[in-house]
């Protein structure tokens, strides 16, 4: 293992979590672990980050001061034509699947993506991933040569080190002549006020809830019980509720008291945004429903059959 | 204008259980009924918007075995203009660099103004070809876009980010864009639209007529090889609630209680 890079991600001046998550992990790979920050006035960001990796490598330019997949790529391939490593990793996140699939290409290198697990064996890295929205797992083999490696977000345990790296400031060059594409600005999704992430109680549903007619039932069933409504995304994209309510790693992460997961399979993506409610109750007519792993309560059975019979015992129990 | 879209065909496994096959490399695929892959039929919606607004031919484009016509025709009915099928008959193995490779053939040499794909797969969930694609063929690529604006020198996307947030970019044409679901409204074929898409002949490409050598595709030609896959252990630590569904109900309705939200 001849060093892995970590490519630092940051928005709006915070470092993102995923970025201590792969710290972790590529410090478990053995081997020297160099965070690489590319940024504008990220200074403030270098101890975060030297605590945690054997080295930062930090260059600063108003270029990087806004993600864009194309002077991140060529910094960054021009750092691995330097240093050699035995990985990349990058996020699989919106920032990450934007960088890491021209990345690997550009460096004609192996590339994986939401990778959830991983470690060194004879041939290369063996690499675990999702398929089907969890209800399978593939093991792929990717040579270090390097290989780009795109790390699932939530899922490698940020184990914080206590390390000194040093800092390096490095120069990346010409990053921007015959770029094709320009940041222009964030703009925040509008709302219309519903926030979630108070509540203490969130009904979530899911794609079981089959069809918009079915809505008003689960509706009165969270007033019934005082609890706001939240959704997977195929919901959200349905139409049917709001993105605000859209519970899930590109929607909201809450951590409610309970948390009653309707006809929601499970996906990583969702699970990744309630798996720190305290009580989860998953109701779903397959038993093998990704959901039941995260779950501490669970129905196997048609939600549209359990939730009537439901409201009458919860009716019962008030009075 | 020239609008290309690539189109998967993917089995849904939404409500269907997933079983390994013998090979242990693949699943069970025989009981499985086959889709468009969600994303790429907003990828779809989006060339068909852009074809009514700016009068753009859309070609559509599915590696996959002759069944992948199905996925190719339904978006013939939808509006699309012409429609090739890649064979896939010797790419087995293929990782997705390898398959953008495959793309990238079929692709080189014809001038598209914009290249679509959609996000992410719901069979692999890779979320690699759109940007690997744009890569080889020289172009600037935005992966998650649900907004998008053609306009004469560029193209102004907006991109899904974490937490509720949109990145407006800019791109130069020509350009690939992967479309994340949920940014349109996906139409549905009318009948005359079927009816007429059945008599459109689809074109047939394949890795020989590409030029591409057996060494450069599937898993021969891909860096990184599926050792195997598996169900994961639904290690089920939740308390599962047993009985008729009455019984369910009034042990659920109990535990709300318990919690407080009674």
């Amino acid at each position: 293992m001849s060093g892995v890079l970590v490519l630092v991600e940051h928005r709006q001046g915070a470092i993102r979590d995923v970025t201590f998550e792969m710290l972790a992990a590529a410090r478990k790979l053995g081997g020297q672990v160099e965070a690489v920050l590319f940024g504008d006035g990220c200074d403030a960001m270098l101890p975060q980050l030297s605590s945690q990796a054997d080295r930062v490598t930090y260059s600063a330019g108003p270029a990087f001061k806004d993600y864009s997949y194309e002077p991140y790529q060529r910094a960054l391939a021009r750092l691995v034509a330097e240093r050699k490593p035995s990985a990349v990793l990058v996020a699989h996140s919106a920032f990450g699947t934007d960088l890491g699939p021209s990345l690997a290409v550009a460096l004609n290198a192996p590339l994986v993506s939401d990778a959830m697990a991983f470690n060194m064996t004879e041939g290369g890295l063996s690499v675990s991933r999702g398929m089907y929205s969890g209800k399978l797992v593939a093991d792929w083999l990717v040579p270090t040569e390097p290989a780009v490696i795109m790390v699932r977000q939530s899922s490698f345990k940020p184990e914080p080190a206590s390390l000194s790296g040093e800092v390096v400031r490095w120069d990346a060059g010409d990053v921007t002549s015959g770029a094709k594409t320009r940041f222009v600005d964030l703009e925040e999704i509008p709302t219309t006020g519903i926030d979630i992430t108070k509540a203490a109680v969130v009904v979530g549903i899911g794609r079981g809830v089959k069809e918009e007619k079915n809505m008003p039932l689960i509706r009165e069933f969270a007033q019934d019980i005082g609890a706001v409504l939240a959704a997977s995304r195929p919901v959200v994209d349905a139409g049917w509720l709001p993105k605000e309510v859209q519970v899930g790693s590109s929607g909201k992460t809450i951590k409610p008291r309970v948390y009653i997961a309707l006809g929601i399979s499970g996906a990583f993506q969702h699970v990744a945004g309630m798996k720190g409610a305290d009580t989860i109750i998953a109701v779903n007519k397959d038993p093998k429903a990704p959901i039941f792993a995260v779950a501490h309560y669970g129905i196997v059975d048609d939600l549209h059959k359990v939730i009537p019979l439901l409201r009458q015992k919860v009716r019962e129990l008030k009075s | 204008m020239e609008i290309a879209v690539c189109l998967k065909r993917v089995p849904d496994t939404a409500e269907a259980e997933v079983k390994v096959d013998p090979t242990g490399r693949d699943i069970v695929k025989d009981k499985l009924a086959f889709t468009i892959n969600e994303a790429d039929n907003y990828a779809l919606e989006e060339a068909l918007l852009a074809k009514e607004k700016h009068n753009a031919n859309v070609t559509l484009v599915s590696v996959g075995p002759k069944q992948a016509e199905e996925v190719l025709r339904m978006g013939m009915a939808k509006g699309a203009t012409a429609a090739v099928r890649i064979d896939d008959a010797d790419l087995s193995g293929s990782d997705s660099i390898a398959l953008a490779r495959v793309l990238a053939a079929w692709f080189k040499g014809r001038s598209f103004d914009v290249i679509f794909t959609g996000a992410i797969a719901t069979d692999d969930g890779n979320s690699q070809v759109g940007p690997a694609l744009a890569e080889l063929l020289g172009r600037p690529h935005a992966a998650y876009v649900t907004k998008l604006d053609i306009q004469p020198d560029k193209l102004v996307v907006r991109r899904e980010l974490e937490g509720g947030f949109l990145e407006v970019k800019e791109l130069k044409r020509p350009a690939v864009i992967t479309i994340q679901t949920g940014g349109n409204t996906p139409r549905y074929a009318s009948i005359m639209g079927i009816k007429r898409a059945g008599a459109k002949t689809i074109d047939n490409a394949g890795s020989a007529s590409l030029g591409l050598r057996p060494e450069a595709v599937g898993r021969a030609g891909s860096k990184t090889k599926l050792l195997k896959v598996y169900v994961p252990e639904v290690a089920s630590a939740a308390q599962m609630l047993e009985g008729s569904t009455d019984e369910k109900a009034a042990k659920l309705a109990g535990l709300l209680k318990e919690k407080g939200a009674v």
